[in-house]
């Protein structure tokens, strides 16, 4: 694991010493995350999202757990519960605008870190693992963001409750008994709540559990850079501490202003309105749309509006699903040996596209439901399968590079001083 | 009692010592009894921990739901409640009737007759759930004043469902009709559902 020429972990106090030979955690902290890691050089700004993920995982684990002190799970109270922590708790409205800002904060932070990947060639060999991991701390946010907008028990948290249970009902046969043992009863009530609050609390955990995986399965190989080459030698890398920690504490700030922005001069932004009013099974809100993170996805879901040998409601639940588990596929459906989109002028422009294509999508499942907006998203819809399963494998097959250099030295030196390590050590 | 298992040796294979070794050996067929016996008690200890998020009894006890239809005057439809869900009845006029009864099936997405929909003799009581077929939302329609859609029926805001007077899907993603359920009359201004 790691590099040959990592500094080694050295205990000088004697209680270190001591500690190190019982329990050697300073260690592991030290290799993982300190001066042990050694890390390439040539990192920029982007490479900031992984830890700014972290800590804001970190913040909703503080700031959910806080919460589940004076949050009641029961249909009956639970929306009191949540205006008596906005109005009476000692700094409630705080914990819960940081809680739900929180929500969005990370969300945000993963889709650049998704698309870092994505630009950079993160998930290609020999970090398909780390990327396979990704992927399922992506669908364990999506459940715990889903069950967490549940809790306030509002009309959103409601009808978004029954509008996602619904889901399974589309399965064939046995969809209907699915989903009334996802929801321990006909429509969801007291049983649901409770069990959403349940897995609310647990799933952070799991991720967290998942994180350490994803570490883990990263350190092997080591991080990956915006030119993709690989690692040659000392001089390609520096120590993440205090190097990178120094660069990370810079983004983190970054975040936490705009965090702050956002609870402190604009709370409610990224809400809905009607989640302020309790829910009521008999009276469906005129328009249901979910948190902004997961439009794109609901566009999909929407964009199936006629049956084609199965029923229109299973296909949209399909894609929708599969829109994600595509992902899985990825580092196996991108042959190209070349890691950085940086020396891929098709691909780069591919995805430039598919980004594009990714903000309709978000635009179409947040807009009403007329026809030039169902036409928009089955295009779209479309073209985001296209992009993974044919155009991905065609341009792999088909691109020409351009130059790359010899190493992340070379390039670095290139585009500072001038002097190409190719025309005196290298060559 | 000397067998042949306890003359081997850890490790060795026991064919090399005896050739007359059955199969399976005594130890594999304890080794795949003793998993097994575990995996029974797994599987005895898994079923409540799933079974638990099945409904409760308390909420199955809500399972019949009685309605007095007296004060529905033709053209008129409640909502009540049934297992927590939106219950819409509804006196069709002799017009919705007739709407429905002169569509022919083979232009219906689900087909089935107003008759089928209804108790016999009773075809103007129109008795549904009031959940749409494709996502759950509760249609509009059996309001007064509430859009009923296109074709006069109930019509679901949330991806455009439009359902016709016997509360069949006639437009939009949803897949089948109103689900009607199990219920009886049990005088003629008064129904049991469930």
């Amino acid at each position: 694991m790691s590099f040959p020429w990592a500094k080694q972990y050295e205990p000088k106090a004697p209680l270190m010493r001591w500690i190190d030979e019982k329990l050697p955690l300073p260690r592991l902290a030290y290799n993982a995350i300190g001066a042990g890691y050694p890390v390439p050089r040539n990192l920029n700004y982007f490479w900031n999202f992984g830890v700014l993920a972290g800590a804001a995982l970190l913040i909703q684990i503080v700031t959910g757990v806080t919460l589940a002190m004076n949050y009641a799970a029961n249909g009956g109270v639970a929306f009191g519960s949540v205006e008596r922590i906005m109005r009476d708790v000692n700094a409630g409205w705080f914990l819960r605008y940081a809680h739900a800002n929180g929500a969005s904060m990370f969300l945000l932070v993963v889709y650049v870190h998704i698309a870092r990947g994505l630009y950079y060639g993160s998930y290609k060999a020999p970090r398909e693992m780390v990327w396979l991991l990704g992927v399922v701390i992506f669908l364990l946010m999506m459940a715990t963001a889903f069950m967490g907008y549940v809790l306030p028990w509002g009309q959103m948290s409601f009808w978004g409750a029954q509008v996602i249970t619904g889901f399974f009902s589309a399965i064939p046969g046995v969809g209907e008994t699915v989903r009334i043992w996802l929801l321990g009863g006909y429509a969801p009530d007291n049983s649901a709540l409770n069990r959403f609050f349940s897995l609310h609390y647990l799933l952070p955990f799991v991720t967290a559990g998942v994180v350490i995986l994803k570490i883990w399965a990263l350190h092997i190989p080591g991080s990956n850079n915006p030119t993709g080459l690989d690692v040659k030698g000392p001089q390609d890398t520096v120590p993440f501490h205090p190097y990178y920690t120094a660069k990370d504490a810079v983004g983190l700030g970054v975040f936490l202003l705009v965090f702050a922005a956002l609870i402190f001069f604009a709370p409610n932004l990224l809400g809905h309105p009607d989640n302020y009013i309790e829910a009521n099974p008999l009276s469906t809100p005129a328009h249901i749309v979910p948190e902004w993170y997961f439009l794109p996805f609901y566009a999909i879901l929407k964009s199936f509006t006629a049956d084609f040998i199965l029923p229109a409601k299973l296909w949209g639940v399909l894609a929708m699903f599969g829109s994600i588990l595509l992902l899985f596929f990825l580092p196996w459906l991108d042959n190209s040996p070349v890691r950085s989109a940086n020396y891929r002028p098709t691909y780069r422009a591919f995805l430039w596209v598919l980004l594009a294509d990714v903000l309709l999508l978000g635009y179409v499942g947040g807009a009403e439901a007329n026809a030039r907006n169902v036409i928009l998203g089955q295009i779209a819809s479309a073209y985001y399968f296209a992009h993974f399963l044919i155009i991905l494998p065609l341009i792999s097959a088909s691109e020409r590079p351009r130059p790359m250099p010899n190493s992340i030295t070379e390039a670095v030196l290139e585009k500072h001083a001038g002097t190409s390590p190719t025309k005196t050590a290298m060559a | 009692m000397a067998t042949y298992d306890d003359r081997l040796p850890p490790g060795e294979n026991p064919a090399l010592l005896d050739e007359a070794v059955d199969d399976p050996r005594r130890r594999d067929f304890i080794n795949v009894a003793a998993v097994a016996f575990a995996g029974v008690g797994v599987v005895a200890v898994v079923l409540p921990l799933i079974n638990q998020m099945s409904p409760a009894a308390d909420v199955l006890a809500q399972s019949t739901t009685e309605v007095d239809l007296s004060k529905i005057a033709p053209g008129q439809a409640i909502k009540s409640q049934f297992r927590k869900q939106p219950l819409f009845v509804r006196n069709l006029t002799p017009a919705e009737i007739a709407a429905a009864d002169k569509v022919s099936l083979s232009e219906l997405r689900d087909p089935q007759t107003l008759a089928e929909r209804t108790k016999e003799g009773k075809k103007n009581w129109l008795i549904t759930l009031g959940v749409c077929t494709h996502l759950g939302c509760v249609p509009l329609g059996a309001g007064e004043g509430e859009n009923k859609g296109p074709f006069g029926g109930y019509f679901c805001p949330c991806h455009g469902s439009a359902y016709d007077t016997a509360g069949r899907i006639r437009q939009g993603p949803a897949p089948l009709n109103l689900h009607v359920p199990e219920y009886a009359f049990t005088s003629d201004t008064a129904v049991t559902i469930g």
